[in-house]
């Protein structure tokens, strides 16, 4: 360090500087060279293109539902700084929910949307409340334990009411026809469910209605002003407390809504809410930690490299590369792909 | 600096006591308890590992199972595959997590990673490993290694039958020279070294300590120390998969202890391992086969878990620096 003549040295040296995004580059072309072969084969073959377009539409909807499951956990981390481990949990439960009210009191799964999405915004409020709140200004590793309790809380408390069987809802109009358009819908071989497109659009719909609730109305307004700067806001008269509260439970509801969504076209069992907790992970670093609608973004770029991945790795798991990409972006842009509030 | 090494010698003398007392235990305690006795000593050896990093050095690991799980694969596939002794094994684990965990925390350091994404960095980094382990045929890939059984016990291929104290006293030993190495690296100038950029790692730059390269030392310790117990754990239980060794629940149970007993504190991982062990095995027993007046819960499977994150929830409002933290601090006063 005390050594003068070493830094008028590193002055001389042109330095070569590569900007971080083309490591990003770098890493994706290596893959592609790696997996020249699958590449190939995807590529230039009939069966070939089919295959990959199936990935590409499955990636491209499913990644709308976990953009909204995203969406939901960067707000809260966005507002209270938590890294919520307990979101998947949430969204488990919200499933359960919904399965109970379709087939004990026989209501659509879709018009469920209009109930359980409320029950668990007042579950949520109602945890902050209680058990999050008074863990605020403790360490993160604190906090994070806490969700992480919650989440075995929630899928065990799952566990004893419903067994660990899997459940199921069935859309009877699954294979209908709506005007000269027939479901499952068939786009050059590849085949695409209603519940899917249901999903994908309903997710952006309610991202929608997030985003106006964010921008347009007062609440939202103070809880963006929360997210920026805690003390600002309760100086001038947010009630910072009900602001998190109202976040976590909010957060909480878009899962909800989210869970809903996709029930058609999953199984359900007391872990299924696990797999997208994980991956809303990945994503919400990707969107930038707090950045709502990066989060979005962020979903479907994560469908489909998990879909795609899954072609150019076959026996390896999906989640293989979105780790990949995770790491690489932590490491290249931690800010996330279109900035976040955080570090 | 006197009264410091003054301190560090009534530590070691606890330790002493403590062991001395400890090695009595299988002579007294035997099947089932004994068996929970052993678990107790490797939740607390992994717990003093975490703590060098996640307690005394400030870095918060949530994928200490990537540690774990190399020491345990270290010394399975060797076994397995080449019938070298655990021993070496243990060894070779030890020097490889300690590498593992020197790469990729001198990348995060050097990326300038910190609380939420460090702590998502280091996750990432097990479910990789977990990931990639899963798809390795050599490995034996989802289905695991599986230690063979010997024909009669032996210290140089740490096997011995169930009823021998062995295993304990080998468990009590492991646990013993971790504790010592945390007990001497933190009375030491690179110990301290280490405490000062936790706290003040501008404050400690300016006084010319390397922050870098000493979080970095710390985390290699830490996953050395992490991967030895994950040697034991394959000898004692004769099998490992990806999934015990490098899934979540792994890196939570790992720094379960150290935060339960108390971060930053020498015994706190002991006696958060001494509380959460047996009252985890207790409610599953409750569950199993419940007293007359608790018949309705028999069999229940998910009510030992919730009662577990019921007492987990609770420690954690109420006695937020750990059981052991929180009872020092009162006493200090």
């Amino acid at each position: 360090m005390s050594d003068v003549g070493a830094s008028r040295l590193a002055n001389l040296r042109t330095r070569l500087s590569v900007p971080r995004w083309a490591w990003g580059v770098v890493l994706a072309l290596l893959v592609v060279a790696w997996r020249w072969s699958e590449v190939t084969d995807l590529v230039a073959s009939g069966p070939g293109r089919t295959i990959a377009l199936q990935a590409l539409l499955t990636g491209l909807l499913i990644g709308g539902v976990y953009g909204l499951v995203a969406m939901g956990l960067s707000l809260i981390f966005g507002v209270l700084e938590i890294i919520n481990f307990a979101h998947g949990a949430f969204l488990t439960l919200a499933m359960y929910l919904t399965w109970v009210l379709s087939d004990n009191a026989g209501i659509d799964p879709y018009l469920t949307l209009l109930i359980t999405p409320i029950l668990m915004f007042l579950v949520g409020a109602a945890v902050q409340r209680v058990v999050i709140n008074p863990a605020m200004g403790q360490p993160l590793e604190n906090q994070l334990l806490l969700t992480f309790a919650l989440a075995i809380l929630i899928e065990n408390g799952l566990l004893l009411a419903f067994s660990g069987n899997p459940r199921s809802v069935r859309l009877d109009y699954a294979n209908t026809s709506i005007g000269p358009v027939d479901f499952p819908l068939r786009i050059g071989g590849a085949i695409i469910e209603l519940p899917r497109i249901v999903a994908f659009v309903g997710g952006l719909v309610v991202a929608g209605a997030l985003f106006a609730f964010l921008n347009r109305s007062r609440i939202g307004t103070a809880i963006r002003a929360t997210g920026l700067n805690r003390t600002g806001a309760s100086l001038v008269g947010v009630n910072v407390d009900r602001i998190q509260v109202l976040t976590f439970g909010l957060g909480t509801a878009v899962a909800a809504a989210a869970g809903v969504l996709v029930l058609p076209f999953l199984t359900l069992d007391p872990t299924t809410g696990g797999q997208f907790n994980i991956l809303s992970f990945v994503i919400v670093v990707l969107g930038g930690l707090g950045n709502v609608g990066g989060a979005l973004v962020g979903g479907i770029l994560i469908g489909l490299t998990q879909e795609i991945g899954g072609l150019l790795f076959p026996g390896q798991s999906k989640l293989l590369p979105v780790f990949i990409i995770f790491i690489a972006t932590l490491f290249l842009k931690p800010e996330g792909l279109f900035g976040g509030d955080a570090q | 600096m006197r009264t410091l090494l003054h301190d560090a010698r009534r530590q070691l003398a606890v330790l002493g006591v403590m062991a001395v007392v400890l090695a009595t235990v299988p002579f007294w305690l035997d099947g089932s308890a004994r068996t929970v006795a052993i678990r107790i000593l490797i939740s607390a050896g992994v717990g003093v590992g975490w703590n060098v990093m996640g307690g005394f050095a400030g870095q918060f690991s949530f994928g200490h199972a990537a540690y774990f799980g190399i020491g345990a694969y270290s010394s399975a596939w060797l076994l397995v595959n080449h019938q070298i002794s655990p021993w070496i094994g243990m060894v070779v684990g030890a020097v490889l997590a300690a590498a593992f965990g020197a790469l990729t925390g001198w990348l995060s350091f050097r990326y300038r990673l910190r609380g939420a994404y460090f702590a998502l960095a280091t996750f990432a980094f097990a479910e990789m490993l977990r990931l990639v382990v899963q798809g390795q045929g050599w490995l034996s890939g989802t289905q695991g290694l599986q230690v063979p059984v010997l024909a009669e016990s032996s210290w140089w291929m740490m096997q011995f039958s169930t009823s021998s104290p062995n295993y304990y006293l080998v468990g009590l030993g492991l646990l013993v020279v971790l504790l010592t190495i945390t007990i001497l690296l933190f009375h030491s100038r690179r110990g301290m070294f280490i405490v000062a950029v936790r706290e003040d790692q501008e404050g400690a730059e300016a006084s010319g300590v390397d922050a870098t390269a000493h979080k970095v030392l710390a985390v290699a310790v830490s996953g050395a120390m992490t991967a030895v117990m994950g040697t034991f754990f394959v000898q004692v239980f004769f099998f490992i998969d990806p999934q015990l060794a490098f899934g979540p629940a792994e890196s939570v149970a790992i720094l379960l202890p150290a935060v339960v007993g108390g971060t930053g504190t020498i015994w706190g991982p002991v006696v958060g391992a001494a509380i959460l062990i047996p009252l985890g095995e207790w409610t599953a027993k409750v569950v199993r086969d419940p007293p007359a007046f608790l018949d309705v819960v028999a069999g229940r499977s998910g009510l030992d878990l919730m009662f577990f994150a019921i007492v987990l929830i609770i420690i954690l409002l109420f006695l937020p620096k750990g059981v052991y933290g929180s009872l020092a601090q009162r006493w200090r006063r």
